[in-house]
């Protein structure tokens, strides 16, 4: 916590409007939805790039690619959650995140439309969500935010990808 | 000044358990009645350096545990005891025991008390039982101790002269006495030399030391525990009780003068007599032994310390994960290095030649250094076989069987994971050949054998797999019997007819035992199934050969090390898979005659006399090809889990050393792919498991029937 402190002083000097008790949030956008995940599990942003597809897994799942030497895994979200799918673009990203599951940590990318924006949220204005008949299923969801009038969903990455199909954990 | 000992305990317990075994292997090669004096120091030493440590990390429990056992042995290397069979069993009992006592105390767990007083009460006896002509010294050396309190100490400390260069201070050691009470201390100089002389390194001083105050020996002593070997230390307690040493009154002694040491001396000299002999109470010999082997001990081993580095292993103790690291990043640069290799297969300029050589140069580079790196993984396969002298020995008494243990090739080296992984099924493996293979003496020699059974272990390094060879001059495998047993289970058909082979595999089936009275050894069925599925998780395979009467061999296959293989590299499509080398037997081009498919379903391609299975790999993982005709491609012939498949793939591409990269880590385990790599592009390649894509398409074919 004290790394954020730090950080929040240095904010607090060149003026910005930053709440003590705020936790920064990445925003994507997918399927004209925003969603955010906590920024401090993301790992890097990278570009769509070839992948090795792995026989015999769900279609969400595109394949692996290589991260410096490490085999990652990368999701499709729009598939995950069943939207149509379209066709990889410029734009089309990859979010590399860190996902903590009871038996250990994982890297897993997410393939999304396009990254968004860094907001500010504090925890307090997350509300917990009701069914509102999103394409995310609501228990993946840690809660909704309203940003600039907008609402944010705030994913829960350990949830999302820490599910059994993703990770073999015992079923 | 406090030091957190805990973070030496695992340390202390690696060591602790490799002096266990070398203690167990010493123990296990003393012949009893002649024991030859050095095997019985490396045991004594052992013990000696475990009781050392669980002292200063305060497990009191297994020190004074050790410590019987090193009276003991001590007793033996000096030859006031004769090496008798039933000694020998009770220092491998508390070998055993001394084992659970560590565990315990590394768990933290419960320690089953009633197995270590039986134990400890059996080396008491061991210890003391002889000795009873000598009971009266032993008594009145006993009262003089143990009346009344002690007033003080006399410590007479003659440092060797090395003891600075063992890295031991006698100012510290001073110090520290000084912390139990108040002391007066008497520097002796009589053999400094002439300044010119003078070497600094070397202490020529010795101490005469009177401490004050009731404390406990085993304080004093442990002050003095990291210099007992290096230095000639005696104890010399002062108290209104000590009888022999009632000249010394209190008063005289507190003025401590030049003539005190010799007086003192006189009283060890026979405290140390009586000392074999002490009393049957367990703390009251290890408050009394400790002088004698004080007192003892410096001579042997001094004598013995050149001998121990030739023995000792040069090993360092790395962690793992540092270990994994360097590998990884050794992939790393063999990857850096195959992809500068393709970039320069594509330049055109006067400098190609150049940039050649210098990637030859990389590429030799990378393969020295990879190669190094993977030995510090390797160990000896001695580490796997250290435990069956003993255990072989143990089922041989408990079953009445003579029989002698050969290992060959204890230094063939093979990695530590593997290492681990294989200890258990080599230890089912031998069991059964002791248990099943081994007749008994009398059934032996009826058969014109010799009444000793053999038993033999072999290990060697071939291509890039070690073998591991279990042989036994047994009664052989029954191929009937097997075959019955298997009709019986109902694994095989009454009328299937079936090869040698065949029936040799049947032993690992699960639940398939042929041992008619299921025994403590053996018997359960279980065990054989295990075996075979661990060696082929280690991506190796097993086999059996016999005749009936002459014994069994059994011979199993692994690769050297898990981080690393040769695969030859294919394409299906637009994809590229890696099968492991060691599973190809041959690639070949289709002829279509050769092809005949049963019920529209399978595919039989035949192979010379053999009929093999053909997967279409693009089928079974669901992949779009160049082609699906069958002779527009090439079929790989596979073996896996003991049968073969032909893998249909659309090319061949090349051979390749590659780092295997694990797919769990970030995701989970998928059928039919063991893992991944990265090859010279950058790009992932998945790497087939052949087992399990047999496995796979088999299920696969069922499922559409």
């Amino acid at each position: 916590m004290s790394e954020t402190a730090a950080t929040q002083t240095t904010d607090l000097e060149l003026g910005m409007d930053i709440d003590a008790e705020a936790d920064q949030y990445l925003t994507f956008i997918m399927a004209d939805e925003e969603y955010g995940v906590d920024i401090l599990r993301v790992q890097e942003i990278r570009g769509w790039e070839h992948v090795t597809p792995v026989p015999n897994t769900p279609k969400y799942i595109k394949g692996v690619i290589n991260l410096r030497g490490t085999i990652v895994p990368l999701v499709d979200l729009r598939e995950r959650f069943g939207v149509e799918t379209i066709e990889y673009g410029p734009t089309t990203v990859v979010i590399v995140l860190k996902v903590i599951s009871e038996d250990a940590e994982r890297i897993m990318g997410i393939v999304i439309d396009a990254v968004a924006d860094v907001y500010n949220i504090d925890e307090e204005k997350i509300k917990p969500a009701p069914d509102f008949g999103s394409v995310v299923s609501i228990e993946y969801v840690r809660g909704l935010a309203s940003i600039n009038e907008k609402m944010l969903i705030v994913l829960d990455i350990d949830k999302l990808l820490g599910s059994d199909q993703l990770t073999g954990i015992s079923k | 000044m406090s030091v957190d000992m805990s973070q030496f305990y695992q340390t202390f317990f690696e060591e602790s358990f490799e002096g266990l075994d070398i203690m167990e292997s010493g123990l296990l090669g003393l012949d009893v009645g002649a024991a030859d004096a050095e095997t019985i120091n490396t045991v004594f030493r052992a013990a000696h350096s475990i009781k050392g440590g669980s002292a200063t990390f305060g497990f009191t429990v297994v020190a004074e545990f050790t410590h019987l056992m090193e009276t003991l042995l001590d007793e033996m290397r000096d030859g006031v005891r004769m090496v008798t069979e039933e000694s020998v069993d009770y220092l491998l009992k508390s070998v055993d025991c001394l084992r659970e006592m560590l565990t315990a105390v590394q768990n933290e767990s419960e320690l089953n008390e009633t197995f270590v007083n039986e134990v400890k009460a059996g080396l008491e006896r061991l210890l003391h039982g002889e000795d009873a002509q000598n009971d009266q010294s032993n008594e009145s050396a006993e009262e003089s101790e143990v009346a009344g309190s002690i007033e003080g100490w006399q410590i007479e400390f003659k440092p060797s002269d090395y003891l600075l260069k063992t890295g031991n201070d006698p100012v510290r050691i001073l110090s520290e006495l000084a912390l139990l009470g108040s002391i007066e201390t008497e520097c002796s100089t009589e053999n400094l030399p002439l300044f010119s002389d003078f070497d600094p390194e070397t202490i020529y001083l010795s101490w005469n030391i009177k401490l004050d105050g009731d404390i406990p020996k085993e304080k004093v002593s442990e002050v003095f525990a990291w210099v007992e070997d290096d230095a000639d230390i005696t104890l010399t307690c002062i108290g209104g009780s000590a009888e022999q040493a009632e000249e010394t009154t209190p008063e005289e002694v507190a003025e401590v003068d030049v003539e005190e040491p010799a007086k003192a001396d006189e009283k060890v000299e026979a405290e140390v007599d009586s000392v074999p002999t002490t009393s049957a109470e367990p703390n009251k010999a290890e408050a009394q032994n400790t002088s004698p082997d004080k007192k003892d001990s410096p001579a042997p081993a001094k004598k013995v310390a050149p001998k121990k580095p030739a023995k000792d292993q040069g090993s360092i103790r790395v962690s793992i994960d540092k270990v994994d690291d360097l590998i990884n990043m050794v992939g790393e640069l063999v990857i850096t290095q195959s992809m500068l290799g393709q970039m320069g297969e594509t330049i055109d300029s006067a400098s190609i030649e150049k940039l050649q050589d210098g990637l030859a140069q990389l590429e030799r580079n990378t393969r020295e250094l990879q190669e190094s790196v993977m030995r510090i993984r390797m160990l000896p396969i001695s580490f796997a076989f250290q435990r069956f002298p003993r255990m072989v020995r143990d089922l041989s008494h408990q079953l009445g069987k003579e029989i002698d243990l050969v290992l060959l090739g204890e230094q063939t080296e093979l990695d530590k994971t593997v290492m681990e992984k294989i200890g258990d099924p080599l230890v089912h493996l031998v069991r059964n050949s002791v248990d099943h293979g081994i007749e008994s003496p009398d059934e032996r020699e009826a058969n014109g054998k010799p009444r000793n059974g053999t038993v033999e272990l072999n290990a060697f390094h071939q291509g890039g797999n070690i073998v591991i060879e279990i042989t036994d001059d047994g009664k052989g495998i029954d191929k009937e019997v097997i075959f019955s047993k298997a009709v019986e289970k109902g694994i095989v058909n009454e009328n299937d007819s079936l090869t040698d082979e065949q029936i040799y595999d049947l032993i690992f089936s699960p639940g398939f035992s042929t041992a008619a009275v299921v025994s403590d050894v053996s018997g359960r069925g279980v065990g054989m199934d295990v075996v075979k599925r661990n060696i082929r998780e280690l991506g190796g395979n097993i086999e059996v050969k016999s005749e009936k009467g002459m014994g069994s061999t059994i011979t199993i296959r692994l690769p050297l090390t898990l981080a690393i293989l040769d695969g030859q590299l294919v394409r299906v499509g637009k994809d590229t898979y890696i099968i492991p080398l060691i599973s190809i037997i041959e690639s070949l081009q289709v002829n279509k005659d050769q092809i005949s498919s049963i019920g529209g379903q399978a595919e039989l391609y035949k192979l010379r006399d053999d009929y093999v299975p053909v997967i279409r790999l693009y089928e079974t993982f669901g992949l779009v090809p160049d082609s699906t005709e069958l002779s527009d491609g090439l079929i790989v012939i596979v073996e896996g889990d003991g049968s073969q498949s032909g893998l249909f793939v659309d090319d061949l591409l090349g051979q390749q050393q590659v780092v295997i990269k694990s797919l769990d880590t970030n995701f989970r385990p998928v059928e039919g792919i063991s893992g991944a790599t990265i090859l010279g592009d950058g790009t992932v390649a998945l790497i087939l498991d052949i087992a399990g894509l047999i496995n796979l398409s088999r299920q696969a074919r069922e499922h559409a029937a």
